[in-house]
């Protein structure tokens, strides 16, 4: 354990190598990390640059030709309006990821602040606190979900607050468990007898330490968030046709996956090799940053 | 020991409690009532029945008799079903939606501890990358893509198993439990994997090595309980989640669960069928979350503490 | 590891597999096994509310009811003509507003009773009891003062004018003769139930009352409740004391709710189901072109509209509604989006509602309808506020919804968003005439253009659109009531529909299609404009 405490405060690390510069090094040597790295890179590159590379607009119908198989003019094919699959799935990329990255840094900040508190302080604090979280995941999320389209109309800010709402309750319950269990280990009582302030233990001590299961939590989070937009653009929160995202084109994909499977396959892939590059990134930003690693 | 649990059960009752108030008047502040319909009804017809419904009482004494009717077990009669109680459509409802919650977390755990303790062994190989991928499809998958997939191939295509019902016909209880266990079965293979690398690299495993115990005493004796102690904080509410949300499911397979009535009442503003489904999965909730922090102190010696 | 990482899980499917295939009966192709036994499977939309004929609406209720009541006449479901029920004959005075029913001696209830006329005179009573809170008590309204009774402006039940004149013979008194009076007394509104029945549950006006349970209910129809699993399915029996039991084919019915179509298609595929209540419109162009002989489409009595709110503006202006009226072009959305299964509506009744065909005012112009945007102000569409369609939340009518957006786009130039809404939001936003437009239907509860066409009349509840003309209102409420034939009656509705469309509160969309999956042995069971069964006919012949 005397490692730990060593390698977590860098203030004690050598001269020139600060534990975030030991973790880039680290993350570099790791291909599968890089390769995601760059693949999300490129995802977002062309997120930004969709309005003047998509091949068609999203919306530009053409009723009379309907759904087709994918063809010359349109590589991944069209919907059942005649739109131009590739283009749609480059817009709803654009609306994906903006809810993905988003409202999943929301229920991060939220869900990391609030369990690290929580475990930190205990007691009495602790009790109520997790009480709260008890009382949140009891309350019948579509009455919410109501209720908030209700009174502050749609918008996809909005939308970003809902699911944040809903996200941060298991990720405070991880952290909680986490920092509880390292408040007791020998690295944070010499912190404590050092007189160094609450704050600062957690930011710089606790939560460090407790990366592990937020950054693969986060992972798990960013698809279940991606999938919660479409739940919640089909009642009526979020976006509205003719706009789309992932999340909604495999919806409909799914209706109709024997008759035009590729509404279903390319917008799956489109999201699915999403997922894999972040999750190799977790991993490698996982192991990268775990102190002990570099020991071995 | 019991002073923990006694204290938790009594923190219960003021939680259950905010959660009442406050669903009561949520649902009742959501636009449009329990008896508005495509065709409108005219204003004696909706009278009357506010009037059987005692919705025609103040709003507070509503909510008084609503609860001394809670207390006494009688959570009122449904809006949208008449003639049946709310007691009886959750108890009709809830045996159905707790088997299948059941046999889908018995599928999670089996298939997501072996599959990630099996990738901790040998991080960065492929003995990790396939079963991990895996789990990353299986995340990618909602329930939603999967039951639609599952009944095409195994229902339609080989015709081997039925495709919906539950209890009605030989194997139908298959593919719904699969489909529901799924998702938390690639959590679980996540959450499993890094807690058991977590362990796998501490010090007293390596002294065990080092004292040259088999490999498998020291996975199954040491490692586990603690690598696996991420995997019990998320039992917990993993269970409460399989019983609320199984409402898709359910939907897909046509099973007579809670999760469908939770979720309809929702959308037909059956406000007492809303509240006592309410009611009763926060209790589960509350009781699971309870076992599940219970479970992680028994596994993590540190946290026993509390107890004393 | 690996070696008893594998034991343990092939033990752990094994036993699951083998936990979950212990349950349950022996493997049945349900469809085979219920030609062989005349009994029916049937895919019926929802979870019935209630089986209370006075309490319950809807179409999924109405299935199974009409197999468990029965009211004083019945229909043929090929001619949707009536054809006598409870009632063996009746008698039309010539004034046409007194009808006299005689009732059949053999009907009895299924404890054993005769249906008698007081059954039904009591029945019809608890059916406007103002506290029972009826919310389909409106059929009855024709009947003098039966409006008074239910609104509670009477309170005997004796100055209503149904009359007992002695145990099998009842009169009905009319205000106005009503042509389509005998349609109403085969809707499950007008339904005897059975007094002690009702009684021994509780009072006259009790909603929470359980008598309509399996085991408790009495009922007069060709089959009785034996098993109601909620969720899961109701089951009907052949009940053998109904008066025409021996022309009864069916040995029972199994009703499933199956809201979710999609799922009720791979039920039907599977071999559950001898016909479904839907189809998914996704699914028919396959169906078409590979099984033709089991899709079954037919006109519905049912139009799909939008409305204008016209108390906002720009939607005041007469020539902005008509120019989005124009400018829908119906017979591309039908053949595309629709998978051409409904028709094209230009009038808000449907074509050939008992021999009215509505008049044909308008039809697809982008021409006149650019001219007409122009002399409102807004050439080429040139400043027109941005706007909403409003619909609540649904796969199909978005769908119809992304493809009129596009057309309004393209032919006036106007930027048209939209918005869904849960359904209880969308009803209570379109009562609060809180929208621009918004999708709506109308499914008549019986087949007459008035029942369309009294949905206009000024401050009318279903009106929702802002509507109000003096002419139409007279014609509908004063003229046609006192028609003396058809003919006659039938020229005033089509005077009030062109006022009606020329003014274009709404814009008729499209006319409504039925539309099933129905197996080849389902014989007698033929789709009409009502949707109408009538289990009488219906007989299953096993599949060569």
């Amino acid at each position: 354990m005397t490692t730990a405490i060593s390698e977590i405060d860098p203030q004690e690390l050598p001269k020139g190598v600060s534990l975030w510069q030991d973790a880039w090094h680290r993350l570099r040597r790791n291909k599968l990390a890089m390769i995601g790295a760059c693949y999300l890179i490129a995802v977002i590159i062309m997120a930004l640059l969709t309005p003047w590379i998509a091949p068609y607009a999203y919306d530009a119908q053409d009723l009379r030709l309907g759904a087709t198989p994918p063809s010359a003019a349109h590589w991944l094919g069209t919907d059942l309006f005649g739109r131009d699959l590739l283009s749609r799935i480059m817009y709803g990329g654009r609306i994906s990821l903006l809810v993905g990255f988003i409202a999943t840094a929301v229920a991060l900040v939220i869900g990391v602040t609030y369990g690290a508190i929580a475990g930190y302080v205990g007691g009495r604090v602790d009790a109520i606190m997790m009480r709260l979280v008890d009382i949140l995941y009891a309350l019948p999320f579509m009455i919410f979900i109501i209720l908030l389209m209700v009174v502050f109309g749609r918008n996809l800010l909005l939308m970003f607050l809902a699911i944040g709402v809903v996200e941060w309750l298991t990720m405070a319950r991880i952290v909680r468990g986490q920092v509880q269990s390292l408040r007791q280990q020998e690295f944070v009582e010499a912190a404590i007898s050092i007189g160094l302030s609450p704050a600062r233990i957690i930011w710089k001590h606790l939560i460090p330490n407790a990366l592990g299961p937020v950054i693969v939590y986060t992972t798990l989070t960013i698809p279940s968030v991606m999938l919660l937009e479409a739940f919640l653009s089909f009642l009526g929160l979020g976006i509205q046709p003719p706009q789309s995202s992932w999340g909604l084109l495999i919806s409909h994909g799914v209706e109709t996956m024997e008759e035009y499977p590729w509404l279903l396959i390319f917008p799956g892939l489109a999201l699915t090799m999403t997922l894999f590059a972040l999750n190799f990134l977790g991993d490698g930003l996982r192991d990268a940053l775990d102190p002990r690693v570099s020991k071995d | 020991m019991f002073k923990f649990l006694g204290l938790r059960l009594l923190q219960a009752i003021p939680v259950l409690l905010v959660v009442i108030t406050v669903t009561f008047f949520l649902v009742r502040a959501a636009p449009g009532g329990p008896f508005d319909d495509e065709k409108a009804v005219s204003p004696q017809v909706k009278a009357a029945l506010e009037a059987q419904y005692n919705l025609d009482q103040p709003m507070h004494q509503q909510f008084f008799s609503y609860l001394i009717g809670l207390v006494q077990g009688d959570m009122g009669p449904s809006f949208k079903y008449p003639g049946r109680s709310v007691d009886e459509l959750i108890f009709q409802g809830f045996p159905v939606t707790a088997e299948l919650g059941l046999y889908a977390l018995l599928f999670a755990v089996a298939l997501g501890v072996l599959a990630g303790v099996f990738a901790s062994l040998r991080p960065n190989t492929k003995q990790d990358y396939i079963p991990m991928s895996a789990a990353m499809v299986g995340i990618c998958m909602p329930s939603f893509l999967l039951g639609p997939i599952l009944v095409l191939v195994f229902g339609l295509w080989f015709d081997v198993l039925p495709v919906s019902g539950w209890g009605n016909s030989p194997g139908d209880k298959i593919l719904p439990s699969l489909t529901l266990g799924s998702t938390y079965a690639a959590y679980i293979a996540r959450l499993s994997r890094s807690g058991m690398l977590e362990i796998l690299s501490q010090d007293y495993l390596r002294t065990a090595r080092a004292k040259g115990l088999p490999e498998h005493t020291v996975i199954i004796k040491h490692a586990l309980r603690g690598g696996l102690a991420p995997v019990i904080a998320f039992l917990g509410p993993a269970f409460a989640g399989l019983l609320s949300g199984s409402f898709v499911v359910e939907t897909i397979f046509q099973i007579p669960g809670l999760g469908r009535f939770y979720v309809q009442a929702a959308f037909n503003r059956d406000y007492t069928m809303i509240l006592g489904t309410t009611v009763f999965l926060s209790t589960l909730i509350v009781f699971f979350n309870l076992l599940s922090d219970v479970l992680a102190a028994w596994l993590n010696p540190r946290l026993r503490y509390q107890f004393k | 590891m690996s070696f008893l990482g594998n034991r343990i899980f092939s033990m752990a499917v094994i036993v699951v597999v083998l936990y979950l295939n212990g349950c349950g009966g022996p493997e049945v192709n349900q469809v085979e096994s219920g030609n062989r036994d005349q009994i029916l499977h049937l895919g019926n939309g929802t979870e019935p509310q209630g089986l209370d004929p006075h309490i319950v609406t809807g179409v999924p209720e109405h299935h199974i009811i009409t197999a468990l009541f029965e009211g004083l006449v019945l229909k043929n479901p090929y001619t949707l003509e009536v054809e006598p029920g409870v009632a063996e004959r009746w008698e039309i005075s010539e004034d046409g507003r007194t009808y006299t029913f005689y009732l059949r001696e053999a009907a009895v209830w299924s404890n054993g009773d005769p249906v008698t006329a007081e059954d039904f005179r009591w029945s019809w009573m608890r059916a406007l009891t103002p506290e029972l809170g009826s919310l389909y008590n409106y059929m009855y309204f024709p009947i003098v003062n039966a409006e008074a009774f239910a609104n509670g402006e009477i309170d005997s039940f004796d100055q209503v004018g149904v009359k007992v004149l002695d145990d099998r013979t009842l009169q009905v008194q009319l205000y106005e003769p009503t042509p389509y009076l005998l349609q109403l007394f085969d809707h499950y509104s007008t339904f005897p139930v059975h007094r002690a029945n009702i009684e021994a549950f509780g009072s006259i006006s009790d909603r929470l009352s359980q008598w309509a349970r399996e085991g408790n209910m009495v009922s007069n129809g060709a089959f009785e409740l034996t098993e109601w699993k909620i969720n899961s399915h109701v089951r009907v029996e052949r009940r053998a004391s109904y008066w025409d039991a021996e022309n009864v084919e069916l040995n029972g019915i199994v009703f499933y709710p199956t809201e979710n179509i999609t799922t009720e298609e791979r039920m039907f595929r599977d071999h559950m189901l001898h016909k479904t209540n839907d189809v998914p419109l996704d699914k028919i162009p396959l169906y078409r072109a590979e099984k033709p002989e089991l899709i079954e489409l037919a006109p519905y009595l049912g139009t799909y509209f939008y409305a204008f709110n016209i108390t906002k503006p720009p939607f005041d202006d007469v020539r902005i509604r008509r120019a989005l009226g124009m400018t829908i072009d119906r017979e591309l959305l039908i053949d595309t989006v629709l998978q051409g299964i409904n028709t094209a509506a230009y009038g808000i009744t449907p074509p050939g509602t008992l021999g009215y065909s509505p008049p044909k005012l308008f039809g697809f112009d982008p021409e006149l309808a650019r001219q007409l945007l122009a002399e409102a102000g807004y050439p080429d569409g040139d400043g027109f506020p941005p706007f909403e369609i409003l619909y609540n939340t649904s796969e199909a009518h978005q769908k119809i919804a992304v493809a009129i957006q596009q057309m309004w786009q393209q032919h006036l130039n106007i930027k048209v968003t939209l918005t869904n809404q849960e359904w209880k939001v969308y009803l209570d936003t379109l009562n609060n005439m809180d929208f621009d437009v918004s999708r709506r239907a109308w499914i008549a509860d019986y087949i007459d253009p008035n029942g369309f066409l009294d949905m206009f009349l000024t401050g009318g509840g279903n009106n929702r659109t802002g509507f109000s003309n003096e002419t139409y209102d007279r014609i509908i409420q004063e003229g046609a009531p006192k028609a003396t034939d058809q003919k006659e009656r039938y020229k005033l509705f089509a005077e009030a529909e062109t006022i009606l469309i020329n003014s274009m509160p709404v814009i008729p969309i499209y006319t409504y299609s039925i539309k099933h999956l129905k197996r080849e042995s389902v014989k007698g069971m033929p789709t009409n404009l009502m949707a109408y069964y009538n289990y009488k006919y219906v007989y299953l012949e096993a599949e060569e």
